[in-house]
């Protein structure tokens, strides 16, 4: 049974009803029995320790509790065998916890479980033994007392990394972008303060990160303040170079020089049925247009260069973005926003789901984007990756800003401890 | 940007060992592969004028051929367009006989001038974009729904307009619309020299255009097909219009319709692959999310493309109206079936983001032989229905099953 990255859930189907789809409890007369349904979804939930009523819908219980229940609807059809792909890609640290914990008291219960995952210290944590995979190939098996981080990562880049961050020298200049008591509500739930008072500041050159768990309104800060395109009732102000500026609509953020590269490409980054060169010119077709014309020729040789500065790889930029890889289609989608020549670039989760070589050349991007003195954003749930690249990090819980560390003085104990700083009640 | 990485991009060259004539063979099999739709509509000709005994190919039914099927390919023209852009519009056809029915009004019962009842339908049609393009775009409700009613609203108000009678005794110049023919200025003659000077004209523009193009992509280090396979195609394309042109001056010369349609074709032509908006359009149909998050205004896209759905829908309203010579309550009928029909036989995804003029038009003559060929043959209307619906069936399967192969999703 596999349980794949993106959750294979009805969301408008209650917990019992996923679990047993297409292996409905049927009583005697041949229809489905809802006692005996739910009664086993509720056995299941307990095993796999996940206390909600089995009738609650899907969409309202969190990611890490769907990972739980798929996990309840694989129970369901006794397996043997477990593949769960990325299961904690979209989870938190204490989700990641309890479903590797769960992982480890399955394998008592007898159960298998093959983990695909792109996480070193949770493999390491649960594996017994490894395999590396690179290029569809398997590289090597390493039994549990051999597993170590580094020779994880050599055997995924083929080559020694001795550093997992490129070096980074900064050149800080004056301050470029200034956000001031930034609120968001919720679309929906018009009460809900999303995003709370946020204030930040960027500099010339400089790599900022904002560290949050999952739900602490990263995402929704970044894309409410890039056009208004999370939320309701957005207030709030914003100065580039210390004089205002409106970012009402997503034009006119791209007008006023900011960039927002979303944490996920495939859903609103890209447009997979089209080629490469269209993806990179797609913010900025204004500057190819020609008399009224967009000047395909001179988007063909504008693409072309990214590619080969980029390193997308692809044999030309007619391939359809749908056929790349996550890091080349995270490059195009960095193409896109650096050919709209932005003053701000912010850059949610650019290193989600794609692999270790990869990662290392989006970070000697964000170096070269802070080296041409542009002020850079690097949103992250990664602790390891936002210390190795920020000059300066934010923690964000619960939609305020509750810390502001330069990097010298931050390490992943404050963070951790100021990400998950409640609000006094 | 060039301050960025510079490491040279895998795979940057082709193949050198791909020998030359397999380079010619994958070149022509590739475009015979995105031609595969206009191969379609040589083979259902090939077949109809055998089924015919040569009727089909007759220069006055190529005639008829066009200016029968003309307000359905421009019903196409602004279907795809909205296909493209993932919707789909139901009302076309009641929209169609609604402005019919209004320029009736003008026209016959109101005695304007024939132009200014033109101009006034076509406004008709436009605001009649403009209330759904409202519906759909600013308060967001399914292009799918707001068109069903459109489909109901439009009918019924062509009725009213009507007061069940019908409007005939259309001015001259207003019928020209559906069947006015451009011909004899220089004087009688057994071949128009007109619609021939016509076609080598365009053939001359065409030639020019794609060798330019051709010319520009070299010039930016773009791969071209091999030279022979473009002249060879040119010289194809040459052969297809001088026959349509010999077949259209030996009869009446060139339809007014022909005129408004290759203008259209033109125009529409240039704004799908050339223009700012055209592409603004493949983008929201490819990914509406990544669209707005890179700036698009999708509202106003989709606004617009059905303000001028409501006008390309009047202006096929027009040219029906012209051709009977009659605004009547039927007027319209399944029209919206057949634009839609074309637009997908013209190979334009459910989905949205995929899709081509030039396309639908193709698409739009394969129905139109279709029509014309079994009517020929005496086929009963019925069985017309059966086999046209299985045409659209199968065009979409060849097209999935072709992604499928490809690997595309």
């Amino acid at each position: 049974m596999i349980i794949h990255q993106e959750l294979a859930l009805s969301p408008y189907l209650s917990i019992a009803e996923n679990i047993f789809l297409n292996n409905e409890q049927k009583g005697s007369s041949g229809l489905i029995d809802w006692n005996k349904t739910n009664h086993e979804a509720s056995k299941l939930l307990a095993r796999v320790g996940l206390r909600e009523n089995p009738t609650t819908k899907i969409m309202d219980i969190g990611v890490g509790k769907q990972q739980l229940v798929e996990i309840a609807k694989a129970l369901s059809k006794r397996v043997k065998l477990l593949i769960l792909d990325e299961p904690t890609a979209a989870l938190n640290d204490e989700d990641s916890d309890h479903l590797l914990n769960l992982i480890l008291h399955l394998k008592e219960q007898g159960i298998t479980s093959i983990i695909i995952s792109h996480k070193l210290n949770e493999i390491k944590k649960v594996a017994d033994s490894v395999t590396v995979i690179r290029d569809g190939k398997a590289i090597e098996t390493i039994a549990k007392q051999d597993v170590t981080e580094e020779r994880i990562i050599k055997d995924m880049v083929g080559r020694d990394l001795e550093h997992r961050y490129p070096d980074h020298t900064p050149h800080i200049g004056e301050e470029i972008l200034r956000v001031e008591d930034w609120t968001a509500h919720h679309p929906q739930d018009t009460t809900r303060v999303v995003v709370d008072k946020v204030n930040l500041n960027v500099r010339t050159g400089e790599i900022v990160g904002i560290a949050g768990l999952m739900g602490a309104g990263r995402t929704e800060f970044a894309m409410s303040l890039f056009g208004h395109s999370y939320g309701t009732k957005i207030s709030g102000r914003v100065y580039k170079h210390g004089s205002e500026i409106k970012t009402r609509t997503v034009s006119e953020a791209i007008r006023n020089g900011l960039a927002y590269a979303t944490e996920d490409r495939k859903t609103y980054g890209l447009n997979l049925i089209e080629d490469i060169k269209r993806n990179i010119s797609m913010a900025s077709l204004k500057k190819l247009e020609k008399r009224g014309l967009v000047h395909d020729n001179e988007e063909y040789r504008v693409a072309n260069e990214y590619r080969t500065s980029m390193n997308i790889k692809a044999p030309n930029v007619l391939v359809k973005t749908g056929k790349l890889s996550g890091g080349n289609q995270q490059k195009v989608v960095l193409s896109k926003w650096i050919y709209s020549d932005p003053d701000v670039l912010i850059l949610d989760e650019p290193t989600r789901g794609i692999d270790v070589g990869a990662k290392y050349e989006i970070y000697t991007i964000i170096n070269k984007l802070a080296a041409a003195g542009k002020g850079v954003i690097v949103i992250s749930s990664e602790l390891p990756e936002l210390l190795g690249i920020c000059d300066r990090i934010y923690t964000l819980s619960e939609g305020r800003i509750t810390g502001e560390f330069p990097i010298e003085q931050a390490t992943p104990e404050t963070l951790i401890k100021h990400m998950t700083m409640e609000k006094a009640r | 940007m060039s301050d960025l990485d510079t490491k040279p991009a895998a795979g940057a060259q082709i193949n050198p060992s791909t020998s030359k004539a397999a380079s010619w063979f994958s070149h022509v099999i590739t475009d015979l592969g995105k031609n595969g739709i206009f191969i379609a509509l040589v083979l259902v000709v090939v077949l109809f004028s055998i089924l015919t005994d040569g009727i089909l190919l007759r220069p006055q039914n190529i005639s008829n051929l066009i200016v029968q099927n003309g307000y359905i390919l421009v019903l196409a023209i602004g279907m795809v367009m909205v296909i493209i852009a993932g919707h789909i519009d139901l009302s076309v056809g009641s929209v169609a006989a609604f402005v019919g029915a209004c320029s009736g009004v003008f026209a016959v019962h109101w005695g304007l001038p024939w132009w200014l009842a033109i101009v006034l339908s076509l406004g008709i049609g436009a605001l009649v974009g403009v209330w759904q393009g409202f519906w759909i775009a600013y308060v967001g409700i399914p292009a799918f729904i707001v068109t069903l009613a459109g489909m109901l609203i439009f009918r019924g108000l062509a009725l009213v307009v009507l007061g069940n009678s019908n409007i005939g005794s259309f001015p001259a110049e207003y019928r020209a619309l559906g069947n006015g023919f451009l011909t004899d200025l220089f004087g009688e003659f057994e071949l128009d020299p007109l619609t021939l000077g016509v076609a080598a004209l365009a053939v001359l523009a065409l030639v020019v255009q794609q060798v330019r193009t051709r010319r520009g992509r070299q010039k930016y280090g773009q791969e071209v097909e091999p030279l022979v396979w473009f002249v060879v195609k040119l010289a194809l394309i040459t052969v297809a219009i001088g026959f349509f042109a010999y077949a259209l001056a030996a009869y009446k010369g060139i339809p007014v319709t022909l005129i408004v349609l290759a203008v259209l074709v033109f125009v529409y032509g240039i704004i799908m692959t050339r223009s700012v908006f055209g592409r603004h359009i493949y983008a929201i149909g490819g990914n509406r999310h990544a669209a707005e998050l890179s700036g698009i205004k999708t509202r106003k896209v989709d606004f617009y493309l059905f303000v001028n759905m409501g006008l390309l829908a009047a202006l096929a309203g027009l040219i029906f109206t012209a051709r009977l010579n009659l605004a009547g309550p039927k007027a319209g009928d399944g029209f919206e079936l057949e634009a839609i029909s074309a637009a997908f036989i013209g190979g334009a995804a459910v989905q949205g983001g995929v899709g081509t003029i030039a396309g639908a038009i193709i698409g739009g003559l394969i129905i139109g032989v279709l029509n014309n060929g079994m009517s020929i043959m005496g086929i009963g209307i019925e069985w017309q229905q059966a086999v046209k619906g299985m045409v659209l069936l199968l065009a979409v399967a060849f097209d999935v099953y072709n992604k499928r192969r490809s690997g595309g999703r």
